[in-house]
C-alpha cells in the first residue's frame, strides 16, 4: 500500500483555513443513536473519507451535511457561513450516490445539463467539457441504460460537477463497480479531485478505498469519530484497538508487564520504541503488529526483540505468503507474517520449519486490557 | 393549528429551513389534505350524525338502530344480503382460482385471449348481466324452460348477476398472488419426492391463501353493497343496499338510511382491517435471490383447465352479449329482427342522450381531475419534505375510500352537502359534486397504483434533483411523470372504466341535468323499457372499451418509441 506523502491536517491545519466544520452533531433515530457528537473539520481542497462498519453513522453525517436530513443538535459551517438550517439547494455542493441515481429518462447530456440555467450553447460547451473531463467525450446523447455501471458513475460525477460547488459529497461511489474497474475509477477519481481541487468528502467502509484516496481519513463507530488522520497515521498509528482492527490485519499478542515495567512476550523480554504507560505494571496488556512488520530471518542472531518459532502454515497470496508462526517459547501463541520473495527469510517458510522472528521495536504498538 | 403541529411533530428545536419551493410544495400538501378532510372525511362524518338523528334533526342516539333492529324488514334484508354473499363467493372464489392458476401457471394456448374475456364484466355496469339474465330466463326469456319451476327473478338471478359483475375482481387478485411464485420452493418439493397433488396443496395454496382471503373480502364487500344486479333482477328480495336505497330515495329517511349505510361499512371495515393486519404479518413472497417459475409442459392439466376457461369465458360472453344483441333486436325472443329504434333514447324516460353525454363528460373529468390529484399527492407526499401532519393525514384518508361502499359514500355526500347550513351546499346538485364523489371513491387503488411505481423510482433521484438547485416541480415533471407514466395510464383507464360504470355511488347524487347512463339503465329497467336499458349499457360498454384502447395506445405507442431508455 504505497503512497505519497500529503500534509496532515495536523501539520497545516489552521482554523481559518477550515472549508468546512462540524460541531457538536447529534443525531437520534428513536432510540438508537447515529451520532453521538461529532466534530470535524475539512481544509479547503482537502480529500476527506469517512471510514467505519455499516451503521457506524457516517452515512448519516454526510445526508446531514446534504440537508437531507436533520442533525438534533449541533451546527455546520462552509466556508464561515452557517448552514445548519439551509435547505440542500442553499448548500452548494454537488453529490454522487451509490446507486449513481441518473435520471433515466434524460440523456447523458440532460443529466449532466440538469443543473445548469445557462444558455443551451453554454450547456452544450459545458456538458462537453465535463464530459471531456471524466473521459466519455461524445456520449451525449445515450441514455444511462445504454452505459456500463462505471459509465454511468462518470456521467453522476460530470453531474455533480457541473455548475462548479465548492463541495462534492460521494456514497460509497464505487461500491456497485466491480472490483477491476472500481480499481480504475478510484485512480482516476483522485487525479480528478486534485486537478480541480474541489474539497470533497467520501463516505465509505472499504478501507482499502480511504488509505488509497484520502489526505485525511476520519474512523468513525457508534456515531462518535475514532480517529482522524492521514491514512499513513491511521494505518501506523491506530489510537485504539477498535481503529487497528478495522484498518489492515493485525497481530495481536498477549504481554505482561512486569513489575520493572519491562514487556515480556511468553517471559521474553521485548524492548519497544514507544514510552510505557504509567499504572500498567503487573497486569496484562496486547501488543499490536502489522503482518508485513514481522520479519522472519533466515539464520538465528541474537538481537532484541528476536524470538524462535515454528512454521505452522504458509498460504500463497499472490504477491507474497502469509505464515502462521507458533512461538517455541508458547506453542498456543500465533503470529501472523506477510513474506515477499525478496525477504530474506522467505526460502525458510516450510511447514513444521523452526525460524527466527523480529518483531521490530519501533513498529510496535501497546494497548490495554488483554487478548479478547 | 399549524404552529401546534409544528411543536408536536418536530420536537427538537432544529429544523431545515425550506426554499421558496418547498414552502410552496407545503402549501399545496396543507390544500391536498384540507380537500380530502372536505370530501372524504366530512361526507363520512356526517354518516354518522345522521344515523343518531330523528327526521326533524334532533338527536336520538341509538333510536333509529334499536328501530330497525326490531323490523323483521331490515332483519331478513341482512340476512339475504349475508346469504346470498356466501353464495357468490362459493361460486365465485374457485372459479377465479381455476382461471387464475390457467393464466399464471399453465401452458393453455391463448391465455392472453382467456384474460381479455374474463375482465370484460369491468367494462360493464352491474346492471348489465342482470339485465342479459332477464332475456334468458326472465318471463319472456328464451331458456326460461332450463329453470323449470324455479324462477330467475330472486336469489338464483342475483347470484348469477355478482358472478358475473365480481369475477373479474377477484381473478385479478388471485392471478396477483399467484403469479409471484418461487420457482426454487417446487423445485425443492419435487427433490424431495412430493407428488404433483402433495405440491399443490402444500406450495401453491399456502402461496396464494393471502390472496384467497383478501379475494374473498372483495367478492363479499363487492356484493353486500351492490344494489344494481338485486334491484333489476330481485323481485321481492329484499337486501340491504336497496333497503339503504328504498329508505333515502323513496322515504326520504335519512336516519335509517344511515344506519343501513352504516351496516353496509361493517364487513368492508372488518375486510380492510383484516387485509391490513395480514399486509403487516405477510412477508414478501419473492425475494431479491428468487427464481420465477415456468410452468411445465403437462397435457392433461392444460386440457381440463382449457374446458373450465372456456365454460366460465363463454358466460361471462353471454352475460355481456345476449343485452347487447338485445340492445339491436326488435321484439327480444319474437321479433330478432336488427334496429336501432332502441337508441332513440329520447322516445323513454331515463335521460336520453343527455345521460349518456353527462357520463363521458363525468368520467373524463374524474380521469382528468382524478389522475392529476393522485399523482402530485403522492408525489408531494413521498417526495418532497411535507410536513408531517398533513402528510399522515393524507396518507390515512387515503386508504378509507377502500373500506368504504360507493353506496355509503354516496349517501355521506348527500347527507352531507344536502344540509343547507354546508358551506358548499351550492355544489349539490352540480357535476362538481359528481366528479368529486367519483375522485373519492376510487381513490384507494388509484393512489396505491401511483404510490407503488413511485416507491420503485430511487429516493435518491429526489435528492440530487434538490442539490442541483432546480425547483421540485422541475423533477417532478421531466423525471418523476415519465418515469411513471405507465401507471398513470392504468390509473387514467381504471378512473375512466369506473366512472363510466359505477352506480351506488352516485345514484343520490345526480338530478334531472346530471343524469348519468349507469342511472338511465335503472330508471328506463325500472320503468319496464328493458330494450332501450340494454342499449344504453351496451353503450356503456362500448364507450369503455374504446377508453381503454385510447388509452392503451400511448402507452402502446411509449413503450415503442418514446421509451427508449427503458429497455435499451
Amino acid at each position: 500500500m504505497k503512497r505519497q506523502e500529503f500534509p496532515t491536517p495536523a501539520e497545516q491545519g489552521h482554523p481559518s483555513a477550515d472549508c468546512l466544520r462540524f460541531t457538536g452533531i447529534h443525531k437520534r433515530f428513536g432510540s438508537f443513536k447515529a451520532l453521538d457528537g461529532i466534530d470535524l473539520s475539512i481544509r479547503k481542497g482537502e480529500f476527506l473519507c469517512l471510514l467505519g462498519p455499516s451503521g457506524c453513522g457516517k452515512t448519516t453525517l454526510l445526508r446531514i451535511l446534504a440537508g437531507l436530513e436533520t442533525q438534533d443538535a449541533g451546527s455546520l459551517h462552509m466556508a464561515g457561513r452557517d448552514i445548519s438550517r439551509l435547505p440542500p439547494a442553499a448548500r452548494d455542493y454537488g453529490i454522487v450516490f451509490q446507486s449513481y441515481a441518473l435520471f433515466p429518462n434524460l440523456t447523458v447530456a440532460g443529466n449532466i445539463a440538469y443543473g445548469l440555467r445557462t444558455s443551451r450553447q453554454a450547456q452544450g460547451r459545458r456538458v462537453a467539457e465535463l464530459l471531456d473531463l471524466v473521459g466519455l467525450p461524445g456520449s451525449e446523447s445515450r441514455f444511462p441504460s445504454q452505459l456500463s455501471g462505471g459509465q454511468q458513475q462518470r456521467v453522476a460525477l460530470a453531474r455533480a460537477l457541473a455548475t462548479s460547488p465548492s463541495l462534492l459529497l460521494l456514497d460509497e461511489p464505487l461500491s456497485a463497480l466491480d472490483a477491476q474497474v472500481r480499481e480504475h475509477l478510484r485512480a482516476e477519481l483522485r487525479l480528478l479531485q486534485q486537478k480541480l481541487g474541489v474539497t470533497t468528502i467520501m463516505v465509505t467502509h472499504d478501507q482499502e478505498e480511504a488509505l488509497a484516496l484520502a489526505d485525511t481519513i476520519a474512523v468513525m463507530r457508534h456515531g462518535r469519530i475514532e480517529q482522524v488522520g492521514s491514512p499513513e497515521q491511521i494505518y501506523r498509528q491506530p489510537a485504539n484497538r477498535f481503529v487497528a482492527e478495522f484498518v489492515g490485519h493485525a497481530n495481536w499478542l498477549p504481554v505482561h508487564c512486569d513489575d520493572m515495567g519491562t514487556l515480556r512476550l511468553a517471559g521474553i523480554p521485548l524492548a519497544s520504541s514507544f514510552a510505557m504507560p504509567t499504572g500498567l505494571a503487573s497486569a496484562e496488556a496486547t501488543l499490536f503488529c502489522r503482518p508485513e512488520d514481522v520479519r522472519v530471518e533466515p539464520h538465528w542472531q541474537p538481537a532484541n526483540n528476536t524470538l524462535m518459532a515454528v512454521v505452522e502454515r504458509v498460504d500463497f497470496l499472490g504477491g507474497l505468503r502469509r505464515a502462521s508462526l507458533s512461538l517455541c517459547a508458547a506453542r498456543e501463541i500465533v503470529l501472523v507474517a506477510d513474506v515477499s520473495p525478496n525477504d530474506a527469510g522467505f526460502s525458510a517458510l516450510v511447514p513444521g520449519q523452526r525460524v527466527p522472528v523480529t518483531l521490530p521495536a519501533d513498529r510496535l504498538r501497546l494497548f490495554q486490557g488483554s487478548v479478547l | 393549528m399549524m404552529a401546534w403541529a409544528w411543536q408536536r411533530f418536530h420536537p427538537v428545536g432544529l429544523n431545515i429551513r425550506r426554499s421558496a419551493d418547498e414552502q410552496l410544495a407545503v402549501a399545496l400538501v396543507w390544500l391536498l389534505a384540507a380537500l380530502l378532510l372536505v370530501f372524504l372525511a366530512w361526507p363520512l362524518a356526517s354518516i354518522l350524525i345522521k344515523a343518531v338523528e330523528a327526521r326533524n334533526g334532533s338527536f336520538v342516539g341509538l333510536d333509529n338502530l334499536l328501530t330497525l333492529l326490531t323490523e323483521p324488514r331490515l332483519l331478513e334484508a341482512t340476512w339475504n344480503s349475508m346469504r346470498l354473499a356466501l353464495m357468490t363467493l362459493a361460486l365465485v372464489l374457485p372459479l377465479a382460482l381455476a382461471f387464475a392458476f390457467a393464466l399464471t401457471r399453465s401452458r393453455l394456448w391463448g391465455r392472453p385471449v382467456f384474460r381479455l374475456i374474463a375482465l370484460s364484466p369491468l367494462l360493464a355496469p352491474s346492471l348489465m348481466p342482470a339485465i342479459s339474465l332477464v332475456y334468458l330466463f326472465g318471463n319472456q326469456g328464451v331458456l326460461k324452460d332450463w329453470l323449470g319451476d324455479s324462477s330467475i327473478y330472486g336469489p338464483l338471478g342475483i347470484v348469477l348477476g355478482e358472478v358475473f359483475y365480481t369475477f373479474p375482481h377477484a381473478l385479478l387478485i388471485l392471478a396477483t398472488a399467484l403469479s409471484v411464485a418461487d420457482a426454487r420452493l417446487y423445485e425443492a418439493a419435487e427433490v424431495l419426492g412430493a407428488s404433483k397433488l402433495r405440491r399443490f396443496m402444500t406450495v401453491t395454496l399456502p402461496n396464494a391463501r393471502y390472496g384467497l382471503l383478501s379475494a374473498g373480502m372483495v367478492v363479499f364487500t363487492l356484493v353486500v353493497t351492490d344494489f344494481g344486479v338485486p334491484k333489476v333482477i330481485g323481485g321481492q328480495t329484499n337486501v340491504l343496499a336497496l333497503e339503504a336505497y328504498k329508505q333515502v330515495i323513496g322515504q326520504q329517511n335519512f336516519g335509517k338510511g344511515a344506519v343501513i349505510g352504516l351496516l353496509l361499512l361493517l364487513p368492508a371495515v372488518l375486510s380492510f382491517s383484516v387485509e391490513r393486519w395480514l399486509a403487516r404479518s405477510h412477508g414478501a413472497a419473492m425475494s431479491g435471490r428468487s427464481v420465477s417459475y415456468q410452468p411445465g409442459r403437462n397435457h392433461g392439466r392444460d386440457v381440463l383447465l382449457g374446458v373450465c376457461c372456456s365454460g366460465i369465458c363463454l358466460f361471462l360472453l353471454a352475460m355481456l352479449g345476449v343485452a347487447i344483441a338485445a340492445a339491436f333486436m326488435k321484439l327480444w325472443p319474437y321479433d330478432l329482427s336488427f334496429t336501432l329504434d332502441h337508441f332513440d333514447f329520447d322516445q323513454v324516460d331515463g335521460g336520453g342522450w343527455l345521460a349518456f353525454f353527462n357520463s363521458l363528460k363525468l368520467a373524463a373529468l374524474t380521469t382528468l381531475v382524478g389522475t392529476t390529484v393522485v399523482y402530485f399527492t403522492a408525489y408531494l407526499i413521498s417526495k418532497t419534505p411535507a410536513p408531517r401532519l398533513p402528510a399522515n393525514l393524507i396518507r390515512s384518508l387515503v386508504l378509507l375510500p377502500m373500506a368504504v361502499p360507493g353506496l355509503v359514500l354516496g349517501l355521506g355526500y348527500i347527507f352531507c352537502f344536502n344540509s343547507p347550513a354546508h358551506p358548499l351546499h351550492g355544489l349539490y346538485g352540480s357535476m362538481t359534486i359528481l366528479v368529486a364523489a367519483t375522485v373519492a371513491h376510487f381513490y384507494t387503488t388509484a393512489h396505491l397504483t401511483v404510490a407503488t411505481s413511485l416507491r420503485q423510482i430511487d429516493a435518491e433521484i429526489e435528492a440530487v434533483a434538490r442539490s442541483l438547485r432546480r425547483p421540485w416541480w422541475i423533477a417532478c415533471l421531466r423525471v418523476t411523470l415519465p418515469i411513471s407514466l405507465p401507471a398513470l395510464l392504468d390509473v387514467a383507464r381504471y378512473l375512466f372504466v369506473s366512472s363510466m360504470t359505477t352506480v351506488s355511488c352516485v345514484i343520490f347524487l345526480y338530478t334531472p341535468d346530471t343524469v348519468l347512463a349507469s342511472v338511465a339503465v335503472l330508471n328506463m329497467d325500472d320503468a319496464g323499457d328493458t330494450a332501450p336499458a340494454a342499449a344504453m349499457a351496451s353503450l356503456i360498454v362500448a364507450s369503455s372499451l374504446l377508453a381503454t384502447l385510447l388509452i392503451n395506445l400511448p402507452g402502446w405507442w411509449l413503450n415503442r418509441h418514446a421509451q427508449a431508455w427503458r429497455t435499451a
